[in-house]
């Protein structure tokens, strides 16, 4: 019996492991193109296309498979298929839900997340090292985008100071190049990094399924589908998340795109050369703030960056609780069935997402529409107001009834002077005030 | 605190990532100015040699770089 379930067993791992890689290319194609995209220095499609060829480049470029994941995080001892299994169904889970919400968070984050929340329900805390996980994880979160920041900062400073009377026409032109080529490098670096973690995964479930020898290499059929599946998941581009790091931080102009790449490009080496490894997600967000703040009357929409802080600090722990459910709903049901409820679910789980996501649909043609047409509260009122949506109006109930009192005011006063120049007809403009007001306390 | 942050290998990456990170896209703003910046052009519109050169100076180093960096990456350093 082991002969005949045991190779299904695998497979429906292997095309997990796939689908995580396919994920893992769709959430991070903004990390290296998102800034490209937002300065026309490249087309949309074009942008993609290209970042999806370097992944795949990248993927074959460099074969030392990081053959273990989360080493030093968990106790290996306990990584069984339905834990890695689990682990990657909270990996794809969690990358999913932050693309519906265009945030950018770092996939290798959400995929040790689940493999230490199925660790956790597995094994319980000792499975778990905890001070490798706050040393390897946590405070590399906090401090990739400090870093990050700070090098943008400065990159973008020098730059803008540099070239401040050059005209920006010129500008634009030379600086698309140089953004052009160091976005392909933080492609090729992400190809080679991310794509070699999922054949990891591959190889340890081949061995642990008996499919190859405990010593063998990386077939050549994973290193192909790998690369594939991620050159088409970054073929697909997460335009939510490439918008939110394109547009929705800081406007972007192409010198400070240039910069805010090469820092990333730079930060991203140097940390994996160091061997302090720090998330490509984290880092490309830092030197984007970064080339806001180093750029002369460029303004950082931090609420944004806030909610994407809060979203890192949350991955793990948020990819651990699905990584443990599904770990809990595999056991429960026991054997190869559990399995394969855990992937249908999460067949259906991707797929009610995707039906979300059509709601509010971003893609390549809107991806680079002006970020938030009402940006202040006085926009929103107007907007409210002018298609009778009272529930986008969030404005305090003081304010609110300051507003309408002040309006009141404003129109009796009106119909006084209007009943005192004794008008006999009245204009439409004065028809749709009045009509305005009384929509007004019709929802009141 | 010291055995939950790696402090050399911080310092070393905020070291060389400002020297490389900011290094580059300056050399490559200088290139951009010696080509096209105040004064850089003649009447006729021509730009002098010694700024040409200047600039492919510049610019050829930011390309040697990266080609240095992919073959870091290719050579397994990732």
């Amino acid at each position: 019996m082991v002969g005949v379930t045991e190779p299904l067993l695998l497979a429906v791992v292997v095309a997990t492991a796939l689908a995580f890689d396919f994920t893992n290319g769709f959430h991070d194609t903004g990390n290296a193109m998102a800034t490209s995209i937002a300065t026309r220095a490249l087309k949309p499609k074009a942008a993609v296309i290209l970042s999806a060829s370097l992944n795949m480049v990248g993927a074959f470029l460099s074969l030392t498979v990081a053959a273990t994941i989360a080493t030093g995080i968990v106790d290996s001892g306990v990584v069984t298929l339905a834990v890695v299994l689990a682990g990657l169904a909270g990996g794809i889970v969690w990358n999913l839900i932050t693309w519906l919400f265009g945030l950018p968070s770092s996939s290798s984050h959400a995929l040790i997340g689940g493999v230490v929340g199925a660790v956790l329900a597995a094994a319980g805390t000792e499975g778990v090292l905890w001070s490798g996980l706050t040393a390897k994880v946590l405070i590399p979160a906090l401090v990739a985008p400090i870093v990050a920041i700070l090098v943008g900062t400065i990159a973008t400073w020098l730059v803008a100071r540099i070239t401040r009377d050059v005209e920006q026409e010129t500008n634009d032109k030379m600086f698309r190049w140089g953004q052009i080529g160091s976005a392909s490098l933080v492609s090729l670096a992400h190809g080679t990094n991310d794509a070699q973690k999922s054949m990891g995964i591959i190889l340890l479930a081949l061995i642990a399924g008996g499919a190859v020898p405990a010593d063998s290499g990386v077939p050549f059929w994973v290193i192909v589908s790998c690369a594939l599946a991620m050159a088409l998941g970054t073929y697909m581009g997460g335009w939510r998340v490439i918008r939110t790091l394109g547009k929705g931080l800081v406007e972007l102009e192409s010198r400070q795109g240039m910069a805010a790449e090469t820092s990333s490009a730079a930060v991203i080496l140097l940390s994996s050369h160091f061997g302090y490894s720090l998330s490509t997600t984290h880092v490309a967000t830092g030197s984007i703030l970064g080339s806001g703040v180093g750029m002369k009357g460029a303004s950082v929409r931090w609420s944004v960056a806030g909610r994407m802080f809060a979203a890192w600090l949350i991955t793990v722990p948020s990819a651990a609780i699905v990584g443990a459910v599904f770990y809990w709903i595999d056991t429960a049901i026991g054997g190869v069935a559990g399995s394969y409820t855990v992937f249908g679910l999460l067949i259906v789980i991707a797929f009610v997402i995707y039906l979300w996501s059509r709601r509010k649909p971003i893609n390549s043609k809107n991806v680079n529409d002006s970020w938030d047409p009402a940006q202040d509260s006085e926009a929103y009122i107007a907007e409210s107001v002018s298609v009778h949506r009272p529930e986008v109006m969030k404005v305090k109930r003081k304010r609110l009834r300051k507003a309408q009192k002040r309006l009141r005011k404003q129109q009796q006063a009106e119909e006084d002077r209007l009943a005192s120049e004794a008008l006999a007809a009245e204009d439409p403009a004065q028809v749709s005030v009045r009509d305005l007001s009384r929509d007004q306390q019709e929802e009141r | 605190m010291n055995q939950f942050v790696e402090w050399d290998a911080l310092a070393n990456i905020l070291i060389f990532g400002i020297l490389v990170g900011a290094g580059l896209p300056t050399l490559f703003a200088f290139g951009v100015r010696l080509l096209a910046g105040p004064g850089a052009a003649d009447a006729q519109g021509h730009v002098s040699r010694g700024r040409t050169v200047g600039a492919f100076v510049c610019f050829g180093l930011v390309v040697l770089a990266i080609a240095g960096a992919v073959a870091y990456i290719a050579a397994g350093g990732h």
